[in-house]
């Protein structure tokens, strides 16, 4: 697929100056990129040669750039996080890339998570999600118990810290055709319901998370399954079922 | 919170709504499918049975059941688009949703809305004159009052155009079914990866299995017209 070349390429970017403009896709050709840059790396590139310029460079959210923050996002030529599995766009690299490409860059899209400038998106609605029940009310004054005092099946302490892995960044949201929050929030359930400390709230918990996500005005998942596909995480469509068992009975028990 | 209102309306439970509808209509088309294919045992036969279903107890009570199913799953199918469609205000320009979900399950609403087409046209063609109109004919057989509506199913089959319009419904009934079954007991909570594959499987193999089954005595019946 690519060589050692250093590539050109055609990038439109959309461009919004605050979250009341209207924003526009813009082109911007960019060159002398390796292919063994990032992604964001490649963002730096165009930033600077903007700079050299005298243009406003690209404004885009990132943090670790190891795939661990959830900070990036990105919905490059037409995924979440870009082409490729389970990586966030900045494990992506430009040797995914041909030179001469194309390369559609916009924000991750969702009336819950409007853009606040470029590509940045206010994605604090997922933070009400998690603060309405994405959590235990353990003490932690110092007399905490032994965690190994509690005994969990593997099976379970496995789920629960598979679905401990999500990042938060929010591109199930972004790929699911409804908007819809339902991996993310089952993710955050799953985490917790699966173990002993976290069944104590979990019917309230569920029931908050779910209020708290329809009120923020996610969709209704439809059970595309496209969340899964491009969860950099791997966030298995399980947790939603569960999440949905643990609501339905919950909400029935009111 | 009211009490059970997070079980009527809320997101989980709007799905939950439209699974369990989802799936009492498809033990209905398993019913009707089962009725239709009398029709191969020929015109008493098929009268008979047709003539069980209008007076068996039942069968008539579960009709307004069936009704009910069928409005709270449009009503609501409709209600859960509108709602999707503004939980993204702004769109994609550029949108590989082929990478990541198949064409079924992206688009119920066209594929239900096919349905519901011809669901009102297949309403008005059979179940509005066998219920309320007098014009098919009767006859008595062993002592029972029958109607022909043998004459009925098999005169429309006779029509070029109705059949095709049948077959594509039932196509699009296949495609809205295949994402559906599945797709059901993931809404209801029935579901995890262990079970995910053969209930695919069995979803396709269901699926495959009306769209064919209705269509073929379709067209059966206008290649061989009955007398
Ligand atoms: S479930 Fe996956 S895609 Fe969604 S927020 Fe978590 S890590 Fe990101
Ligand atoms: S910048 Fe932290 S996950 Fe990408």
């Amino acid at each position: 697929m690519s060589s050692n070349k250093d590539m050109d390429l055609l990038l439109k970017i959309w461009r919004q100056a605050d979250a009341n403009s209207k924003g526009e896709l813009v082109d911007y050709n960019v060159t002398g990129i390796s292919p063994d840059s990032s992604f964001l790396e490649m963002l730096d590139v165009l930033n600077e040669q903007l700079v050299e310029k005298g243009q406003e460079p690209v404004v885009f959210d990132h943090d670790c750039r190891e795939g661990i923050c959830g900070m990036c996002s990105l919905f490059i030529n037409g995924e979440a996080h870009g082409p490729g599995d389970q990586i966030t766009t900045c494990q992506l690299h430009m040797r995914s890339f041909n030179d001469g490409d194309t390369i559609y860059i916009e924000p991750f899209r969702a009336t819950a998570m409007p853009v606040i400038k470029d590509l940045v998106v206010d994605r604090s609605s997922m933070d009400k999600i998690q603060q309405a029940g994405g959590y235990v009310s353990v003490n932690t004054s110092g007399n905490t118990q032994d965690a190994n005092a509690l005994p969990i099946p593997k099976a379970d302490a496995d789920a629960a810290f598979d679905a401990a892995t999500c990042i938060g960044c929010g591109a199930c949201i972004a790929t699911c055709k409804n908007a819809s929050a339902m991996l993310f929030l089952s993710a955050k359930v799953s985490q917790f319901a699966l173990l002993p400390q976290g069944k104590v709230e979990a019917a309230d918990r569920v029931k908050n998370m779910v209020r708290v996500m329809d009120e923020e005005g996610f969709g209704n998942c439809t059970n595309t399954g496209a969340c899964e596909v491009e969860c950099p995480k791997g966030i298995s469509l399980d947790n939603i079922a569960r999440m949905n068992r643990e609501y339905l009975s919950a909400s029935l028990a009111d | 919170m009211s009490p059970l209102k997070g079980f009527f309306n809320s997101s989980v439970a709007r799905k939950f709504w439209m699974a369990i509808t989802g799936l009492f209509l498809i033990t209905f088309l398993l019913v009707h499918l089962g009725v239709n294919l009398v029709m191969f045992a020929g015109k008493d036969a098929f009268n008979q049975a047709t003539h069980f279903m209008a007076t068996n107890p039942l069968i008539q009570v579960m009709q307004y059941v069936l009704a009910a199913g069928f409005l709270v799953h449009i009503i609501m199918g409709i209600k859960l688009t509108m709602q999707n469609k503004a939980a993204r205000s702004v769109g994609y320009a550029y949108e590989n949703a082929a990478a990541n979900s198949s064409w079924s399950s992206r688009n119920m609403i066209i594929s239900g809305g096919l349905v519901l087409v011809f669901l009102i046209l297949h309403m008005r063609n059979f179940f509005y004159e066998m219920k309320f109109t007098e014009n098919i004919g009767t006859y008595t057989l062993d002592g029972v009052v029958l109607h022909n509506d043998f004459l009925l199913v098999s005169s429309l089959f006779t029509t070029w155009y109705y059949v095709v319009i049948y077959v594509l419904a039932f196509i699009a009934l296949g495609i809205h079914l295949n994402h559906g079954f599945q797709s059901a007991f993931q809404s209801a909570g029935w579901k995890n990866s262990n079970w995910k594959g053969l209930m695919q499987t069995v979803g396709t193999v269901f699926s495959a299995i009306i769209a064919i089954g209705f269509s073929a005595i379709a067209i059966y019946f206008f290649l061989n017209p009955a007398q």
